[in-house]
């Protein structure tokens, strides 16, 4: 288990129905590549997010793979379409088999 | 020291392979496209990347792949010790078929973005980076 992993996404609260809006996620994680040697140069294991995805009420929005290419707190940003009010659901997938998420409301006006 | 002729024609396949050695990086690229694709043909045009032209840190270097009607897209670093980078794939409430994100990069290289349409073709863009400090740590 990484420490200090906390996941930070940023919603609009409101958008006109049928609407792309756009979201912003970040969630802080070393995203240790498996490249890296310590002082003794013993190659630090990787461990990564490897799985990122995101659901409205549902509904899959994206879903993406990350390699050790993507950097330390990895950020990612893209639209969604918004039908109707309801709930986006995030989730992070870690390489040790811990599942972070997050869920924002959001409402039609 | 003498060289004999079969000294001198030794050192020439050396050469000749370190030369080759590059386009064998490549190969491991062009297996994930493969991959990735099946093996349909890959044309130009069509994909956005967007990528600076100077990063001036390889660990954090801003990216951002859009390809309208794309189904997945896919970015590679072909200079990295593994090229994959991600994988973006779009669900049926995806705003727009565009993601960006910040990347890693160990030198300067291309950064290649492929995607599939949803009509079953594959099309790819590529730009190059030029990094100042490379992103893979000691």
């Amino acid at each position: 288990m990484a420490d200090g992993v906390k996941p930070r996404v940023k919603v609009p609260k409101t958008a006109a129905a049928g609407e792309a809006i756009q979201i912003k996620t970040l969630i802080s994680h070393q995203m240790e590549s498996g490249q890296r040697k310590d002082k003794e140069g013993n190659v630090i294991p990787r461990s990564i997010i490897n799985r990122f995805t995101c659901d409205f009420n549902g509904q899959n929005v994206i879903d993406v793979t990350l390699e050790p290419a993507i950097s330390t707190n990895p950020y990612i940003e893209f639209a969604a379409t918004v039908p109707e009010a309801g709930e986006f659901k995030f989730t992070w997938y870690d390489d040790d088999g811990s599942v972070y998420e997050d869920a924002k409301a959001i409402a039609i006006g | 020291m003498n060289l004999s002729r079969r000294d001198t024609l030794a050192l020439g396949l050396g050469a000749v392979a370190l030369t080759i050695m590059p386009y064998r990086a490549n190969a491991a690229a062009d297996d994930l496209i493969a991959a990735f694709t099946g093996g349909a043909e890959v044309t130009d045009g069509g994909v956005t990347l967007t990528a600076p032209e100077i990063a001036e840190n390889g660990n954090t270097v801003p990216i951002e792949v859009s390809a309208d009607g794309a189904e997945a897209i896919m970015v590679l670093a072909l200079g990295n010790p593994t090229p994959p980078v991600a994988t973006f794939k779009f669900g049926p409430l995806a705003g727009a078929q565009a993601a960006s994100t910040r990347i890693r990069l160990a030198g300067t290289q291309d950064v290649v973005a492929i995607a599939k349409m949803s009509d079953g073709s594959f099309k790819r863009a590529s730009s190059t980076v030029k990094v100042t400090i490379g992103g893979c740590g000691g």
